[in-house]
């Protein structure tokens, strides 16, 4: 695939192939984690960390113990309900990378209705969740509206609608919600005792998110295997074309994905304000890059819903990781954003690995017409600028 | 005050403003043109603007910051033109990746960095002659940094490079027909790689603009964004060098203006202003051409396969 290197080995040449072993896709996508873990230890050593002794305790601290195990699986929440999301807009080549805003979204609409709505006690949650999934879902409805109507480039719209998230978030806790207690930091009022999440014993892990998270990923499982709507996404994702000639409304079926995608991320902005924090506040605090991190999820389970679960937490692991370093470790807090940045990079660099393979080259045989960038899960997003760029 | 030296002051910040969106947004037209989209652009300008400055700290001289950020960007964009050309990977997640890394890395070695001003930071200087032109004089040629009137010279450059040179056409062809060049036994892949590093040369350009000149200075948020908004802006200018800088001074204009409404409006809503700005530049954009991606190259974001339609 490289000129040089074909060149090289002469007899051989890569052919291309729809579709790759999973058994390759594991493979891969393991060397890309443990490159990954390497350049972590690098860190160490450059930090003057013992590595063997910085592992131990990061695996202590985010597996062994039962209160370091439930900060991983508390941190994979968000990611599973945004990275399922996102596999969903993924695979409908919505190329949405405005979950970060999304999740803010949700947290504002969770917040609106624990401040000011008067309900009684046991309707307040289920309101916060679904006013946060409804906020989240509209956040992200412009920008896919924006794109199935005007052929609006959906990468930086979606981008775009994240900063303006975050700016109203933060005008919110600076101005008309600001609590009266706050000096120097802002925040909201506290929530009401009715309108915070339950956790399991004295963690912070909040069940009930987790356990909608759950669901969510088991219903598009679901969705995706046996419905006639997975069906059309699944056309849709392979080839759009296709997907006309089916009759398939692809500019319908692009919006219900973005804004169930969005919807999904809008939960999980619920379930960090009622379950972490309890108050609206900075919105760097509130996610912490989940959104981003969500994309990973998404493309680590290669339009596998279930595989959403170990993607998500893997991420989990990342960022409770982070905090160890930080902590205890006191090592930089950048260090999971290079790591998720980093294991992307590998991931996409290896994708074109996991559908080829070298064979003898016959003469000078005809090249392989065979498609090298299929694949649902990291398929071009219908190559946004070529298609409606603007 | 009165309305010309409103406007002369309007146009002299909206440039200022405008600078590291005019060196990124050239390179992205650059690399864009030839058919490879990189989405890296925040991050290459983030890990322009940390060399630059740690160059600059260290040495004192900021020139040499500079050739390190310009330098950093390169070699950033060289990994995303090996991921994206050579691996064939998909180019729209592989800049992301970059983008991603470049914000976590530049964040990780700047530690050391934050918070402390450049001692010797870039001056303003004016452009001789053509500072004494009227009204265009204070507008364009008073007061700026040399990057600042270097953005304008590198746009036209740029034009006459792409436009009137058989390279350009090259270049250009790769971007719209790369099957057609490589039958023609032209060279498909090394020229993707030029455009590809010299948009991460100027993105670089770009973020050392800011630690060294604009805001003498680091932090974490330094690039907030601008990366994508050069994107925009490369999208918005239809690819088309000299269209960059009218539309990069129209965004400049308007960022700067609204910035007058201070006193109306909560500081909050007015850094929201240039994100939400851009979304309605790129509905204008889209509205302006219909459905149809005009001014777009033809195989945008394709990598290319020798056989492969």
């Amino acid at each position: 695939m490289i000129p040089s290197l074909r060149r090289a080995r002469g007899l051989r040449r890569w052919e291309p192939r729809a579709d790759a072993p999973a058994w390759r896709v594991l493979l891969v996508t393991l060397g890309a984690v443990a490159v990954a873990a390497l350049v972590v230890t690098w860190v160490f050593v450059a930090y003057g960390v013992a590595p063997r002794e910085a592992w131990a305790t990061i695996v202590r601290r985010t597996l062994l113990e039962p209160r370091g195990l439930s900060e991983t699986v508390r941190k994979a929440i968000p990611l599973l309900l945004a990275g399922i999301g996102l596999l969903l807009a993924f695979r409908a080549r919505f190329w949405n990378i405005g979950a970060e805003g999304q999740i803010l979204a949700g947290a504002i609409g969770a917040a609106a209705v624990a401040l000011f709505a008067e309900l009684p006690a046991p309707l307040v949650i289920p309101s916060m969740f679904l006013a946060g999934m409804l906020a989240g879902a509209a956040w992200g409805a412009v920008p896919a509206l924006l794109k199935a109507r005007m052929g609006v480039n959906e990468i930086i719209t979606t981008l775009m609608f994240n900063y303006i998230a975050l700016y109203l978030v933060r005008w919110l806790i600076n101005g008309p919600w600001k609590a009266r207690t706050a000096t120097g930091f802002s925040y909201s009022e506290r929530f009401p005792a009715e309108a915070v999440l339950p956790t399991l014993g004295a963690t912070r892990l909040h069940w009930p998110t987790l356990v909608i998270a759950l669901a969510l990923v088991a219903v598009v499982a679901l969705l995706l295997a046996r419905s006639r709507f997975g069906f059309e996404v699944e056309v849709l994702g392979r080839s759009p074309e296709a997907a006309r000639y089916a009759g398939i409304d692809a500019g319908r079926v692009t919006l219900l994905l973005a804004a169930l995608a969005a919807g999904a991320a809008g939960l999980a902005g619920v379930g960090e304000v009622a379950g972490i924090h309890r108050r609206l506040v900075e919105p760097t605090q509130l996610s912490l890059g989940y959104g981003y991190a969500a994309i990973l999820v998404a493309l680590l389970a290669r339009g596998r819903a279930l595989a959403v679960i170990p993607a998500a937490l893997f991420l989990g692991f990342v960022f409770a990781a982070g905090d160890v370093m930080r902590v205890s470790l006191r090592l930089p807090s950048q260090l999971p954003d290079v790591v998720t940045g980093l294991v992307l990079l590998l991931v996409v660099a290896s994708e074109p690995l996991t559908r080829g393979r070298w064979v003898r080259r016959e003469a000078d045989g005809p090249p392989a017409a065979a498609d090298a960038r299929g694949g649902p899960a990291a398929a071009p997003p219908a190559a946004p600028a070529g298609e409606g760029g603007g | 005050m009165d309305l010309d030296v409103l406007l002369v002051a309007t146009v002299a910040r909206a440039l200022a403003f405008a600078t590291p969106l005019l060196w990124a947004a050239l390179g992205e037209v650059i690399a864009e043109r030839s058919g490879v989209v990189n989405l890296g652009v925040e991050g290459m300008m983030a890990l322009g603007a940390v060399t630059g400055f740690a160059v600059a700290f260290t040495t004192g001289e900021v020139w040499w910051g500079l050739a390190a950020a310009g330098l950093a960007g390169l070699a950033a964009s060289a990994l995303h033109a090996f991921v994206a050309i050579s691996l064939r990977a998909d180019a729209y997640v592989s800049g992301l990746s970059l983008t991603m890394l470049g914000l976590g890395l530049s964040a990780l070695v700047g530690r050391a960095w934050v918070g402390r001003p450049l001692p010797d930071p870039m001056r303003t200087v004016d452009v001789p002659w053509l500072r004494e032109l009227p009204l265009l004089g204070p507008m364009l040629f008073q007061g700026q940094y040399v990057l600042t009137y270097a953005a304008l010279l590198a746009a036209v450059v740029a034009w006459l490079l792409l436009y009137h040179t058989r390279g350009g056409l090259l270049l250009r062809s790769v971007g719209e027909n790369p099957t057609a060049v490589d039958a023609a036994g032209l060279p498909v892949r090394p020229v993707r790689y030029v455009a590809v590093l010299v948009g991460g040369l100027l993105a670089g350009v770009a973020g050392g603009y800011l630690s060294l000149a604009y805001r003498p200075s680091w932090g974490e948020g330094m690039v907030n964004g601008l990366g994508w908004i050069a994107l925009a802006l490369a999208i918005f200018a239809m690819w088309h060098p000299l269209r960059v800088v009218l539309a990069g001074l129209l965004f400049g204009a308007c960022f700067t203006l609204a910035f007058r409404l201070q006193t109306v409006f909560p500081p909050e809503l007015l850094t929201m202003l240039p994100y939400a700005f851009t979304v309605l530049a790129l509905v204008f954009t889209a509205w302006r051409r219909g459905r149809h991606a005009f001014g777009a190259p033809e195989a945008l974001g394709r990598a290319y396969l020798r056989g492969e339609r």
